[in-house]
């Protein structure tokens, strides 16, 4: 067999992309049908740049999935090597292909002979479930400490301040270096900052279902305990890991999280939630002088109702803005560390690690780090433009 | 903002003073195979295994350094460097004497290593400024000039795509084009190594841009944002009425009240660009700053990592001070109070 063309090589990539395809367009055709009812996520629809922006994080988001859950895009697995493969370029066929397998390597195979295109998209998964969570997670911590400082003041505030102020004058990449270690693992001191990040989540709902549902204790009752249960559980199970420091609850622990890619997670929540809270926390300063919020204070109101069902709302607009931000920008932080080959597993195909493995012969064999490049590149700035047509339309009501 | 400084340093001390970081750099320094007792001998005899508080004060130079007359009959004092009589060693040294310690790795000691490889990161950071600065400022006003204008969605859309591009792709995309064989351009070299010494446009071009495109997009989108929003004021709308010229409206009136708030971001940039330092370093083998903290960590090289994050530190710091200042000097309506 022949080397494919690069007309070949494109149109054979689109091909193997179609059902990420198919799902873009009837996700595409069922949002503008309803766009009118859909509240702001409808409203995106009127702006190009967001519709651009959407369409492209929307491609990763199903690219990932599809790959990571159904196995489909990928054509071999990222993970296999292949005799005769190594550093060959895209559009090669494969050596001693069987019947069931796909006969080409589209991008080529990369220095271990692993298929380009496959660990490319493979690597989307790993980036489209870490990056949003951990960003949630950072939202969760700089909102539950964010509000009361910034509503509050005084004391409070000076100290939380100063806190975020230490974390944020520390250069991240050094933070990382300190934190994502195997030695720093062997302490537990990971598992201690999850056991305290993760407990914000916990607060959060507490405080959010507690305050708006105090004046029904019944209902307060039933729906506080189903949701800590969930909650206590998942949180359990993330932080617990047997054979490490906390080993408290083994028995109930459900699933077990691996100890590099929680010491990532970790990190990546502990450097972007200062940044949340202090938009918070500016946000909360702003708002809490409006006559709403003193109209809530004369009603009697508690102060936690008055935060998190006054002011929070009303400061949507600009966290969910920073929330898409922020994505991309955990997107490139989970990079970087894969870039200097700390946390998760090397033979991982998350992107970063492929660039890194993909430079040491860059100037012979340019593909295996250019394509996680380009798709890395493609996220963050799918997630730019999102975020770029979400503050336009939200500032139009 | 000392107290700032005393936190951050102290954070640092405590996480590389970590016992099994300690136990790895004996294991490094001694022999691999050493067993439990032999590693605790050993740190104890070099003074590792003191309470922190303790080693912190003695690192800083704020309590005397330690005399251990160790097991092994051989008796130790902090600062000891090969080669050095007893009686010689200063009572007080730490930071603050001026001792730094002596790199486990570069067999050397900290402050001449960091010295000369600020002073190469020093240039890069220069080029980088001199690149970065103008254009993102340039990009910035004449986007946000007309705004919504053609000129505007293009520079804007080159801003938001700079910013999506962290160093190490930019970098790679930039290698990959302009010095592989695979593209065959090779107009400029893969490796800044060269340029350590002699810095030209073909060996030192790729790692300034790449470090410049990064920083470049946020600054061009703040000065945008705050040039779009000077434009919509009053005073550009009298003078207008009055005649002025765009040009000079641009220039004489609205220039300077646009600049109050990119000059901020510039400064507060700083600890950002170290990121990007460490990163191009190492992508392009420039020996600098950023490829020593990457040496110093991964070799878990201690005193060398915490000279480097003291200069970090104090360098962030004092950019934070430097910003404060220079905009109550750049902009009358705020006074110090």
């Amino acid at each position: 067999m022949e080397l494919l063309s690069w007309g070949e090589i494109i149109s054979r990539i689109l091909m193997q992309l179609m059902p990420v395809w198919i799902s873009l367009v009837v996700l595409f055709i069922l949002s503008i049908m309803y766009k009118r009812k859909l509240g702001l996520y409808g409203k995106l629809f009127d702006s190009t740049i967001g519709m651009i922006g959407f369409a492209i994080v929307m491609f990763w988001v199903f690219a990932g999935f599809y790959a990571g859950a159904l196995d489909w895009v990928v054509t071999h697995d990222p993970l296999s090597q292949v005799s005769g493969m190594k550093n060959k370029v895209p559009g090669t066929p494969m050596r001693g292909a069987e019947e069931n397998e796909y006969a080409y390597f589209l991008l080529g195979g990369d220095t271990l002979a692993r298929d380009v295109f496959s660990r490319m998209i493979a690597g989307s998964t790993v980036v489209i479930v870490i990056a949003p969570l951990a960003t949630l997670f950072a939202f969760m911590a700089g909102i539950t400490l964010g509000l009361p400082a910034g509503y509050y003041g005084g004391r409070l505030d000076t100290a939380l301040s100063f806190a975020a102020n230490l974390i944020l004058a520390f250069p991240v990449i050094l933070l990382f270096y300190l934190l994502v270690t195997p030695e720093i693992r062997l302490t537990g001191m990971p598992q201690y900052m999850a056991a305290v990040l993760f407990a914000f989540p916990l607060i959060f709902c507490t405080v959010l279902i507690n305050s708006r549902l105090y004046i029904v204790p019944q209902k307060r009752n039933i729906v506080l305990s189903g949701a800590l249960f969930v909650l206590l559980m998942l949180y359990i199970s993330l932080i617990n890991e047997a054979g490490s420091k906390i080993t408290l609850f083994n028995a109930i622990d459900l699933f077990n999280v691996d100890g590099g890619l929680l010491t990532v997670f970790v990190s990546v929540v502990f450097v972007n939630s200062p940044t949340v809270f202090r938009i918070v926390r500016g946000l909360a300063m702003d708002i809490k002088t409006r006559d709403y919020v003193a109209a809530a204070q004369t009603r009697g109101e508690g102060p936690w109702y008055i935060m998190l069902w006054e002011i929070l709302p009303n400061a949507r607009g600009p966290l969910i803005v920073d929330f898409c931000l922020r994505i991309g920008y955990t997107t490139i932080l989970l990079g970087t560390l894969g870039f200097f080959g700390l946390g998760l597993e090397p033979e991982s195909p998350n992107w970063g690690a492929t660039i890194n493995e993909g430079r040491k012969l860059l100037s012979v064999y340019p593909h295996p780090a250019l394509a996680p490049s380009f798709a890395l590149l493609s996220l963050v700035l799918g997630l730019n433009l999102l975020a770029d047509g979400l503050r336009e339309e939200s500032l139009k009501d | 903002m000392l107290f700032t400084a005393l936190c951050l340093t102290f954070i640092v001390f405590f996480m590389t003073n970590l016992y099994p970081n300690l136990e790895k750099l004996a294991k490094s320094e001694g022999n691999f195979r050493m067993d439990d007792a032999a590693v605790q001998t050993m740190l104890s005899n070099r003074g590792y295994l003191q309470p922190l508080p303790v080693k912190y004060g003695q690192w800083l130079g704020v309590m005397p350094g330690y005399i251990i007359e160790g097991t092994d009959d051989k008796t130790r004092r902090r600062c000891q460097l090969p080669a050095m009589a007893l009686e010689d060693v200063p009572k007080f040294c730490g930071i603050l004497q001026g001792y730094w310690g002596y790199s486990t790795v570069f067999k050397a000691e900290v402050s001449s290593i960091i010295a000369t490889r600020l002073s190469l990161t020093a240039k890069l950071m220069f080029w980088v400024m001199l690149l970065m600065v103008p254009s993102a400022l340039l990009v910035g006003v004449f986007a946000g000039m007309r705004e919504g204008s053609r000129t505007d969605r293009t520079l804007s859309t080159f801003a938001i795509t700079t910013t999506a591009t962290p160093e190490y792709v930019s970098g790679v995309i930039f290698i990959a084009i302009f010095s592989s064989s695979a593209f065959g351009l090779k107009w400029f070299k893969g490796t800044a190594t060269k340029a350590m010494e002699d810095a030209n446009l073909e060996n030192f071009l790729l790692p300034v841009i790449t470090i410049a495109l990064y920083g470049m997009g946020y600054i061009a989108r703040m000065t945008r944002a705050s040039m779009a929003e000077v434009m919509t004021a009053q005073y550009i709308r009298t003078a207008r009425l009055k005649g002025v010229s765009f040009r000079n409206i641009v220039v004489k009136h609205a220039l300077r009240n646009a600049l109050i708030a990119p000059f901020t971001v510039i400064m507060l940039q700083f600890p950002w660009l170290l990121n990007g330092v460490v990163i191009v370093e190492t992508l392009f083998n420039y020996k600098g700053f950023g490829w020593v903290l990457v040496q110093a960590a991964g070799n878990n090289d201690i005193e060398l990592l915490l000279g480097v994050s003291v200069v970090s530190v104090i360098v962030v710091l004092v950019t934070q001070l430097i910003s404060d200042i220079g905009y109550v000097y750049l902009n009358p309506r705020i006074k110090v109070t």
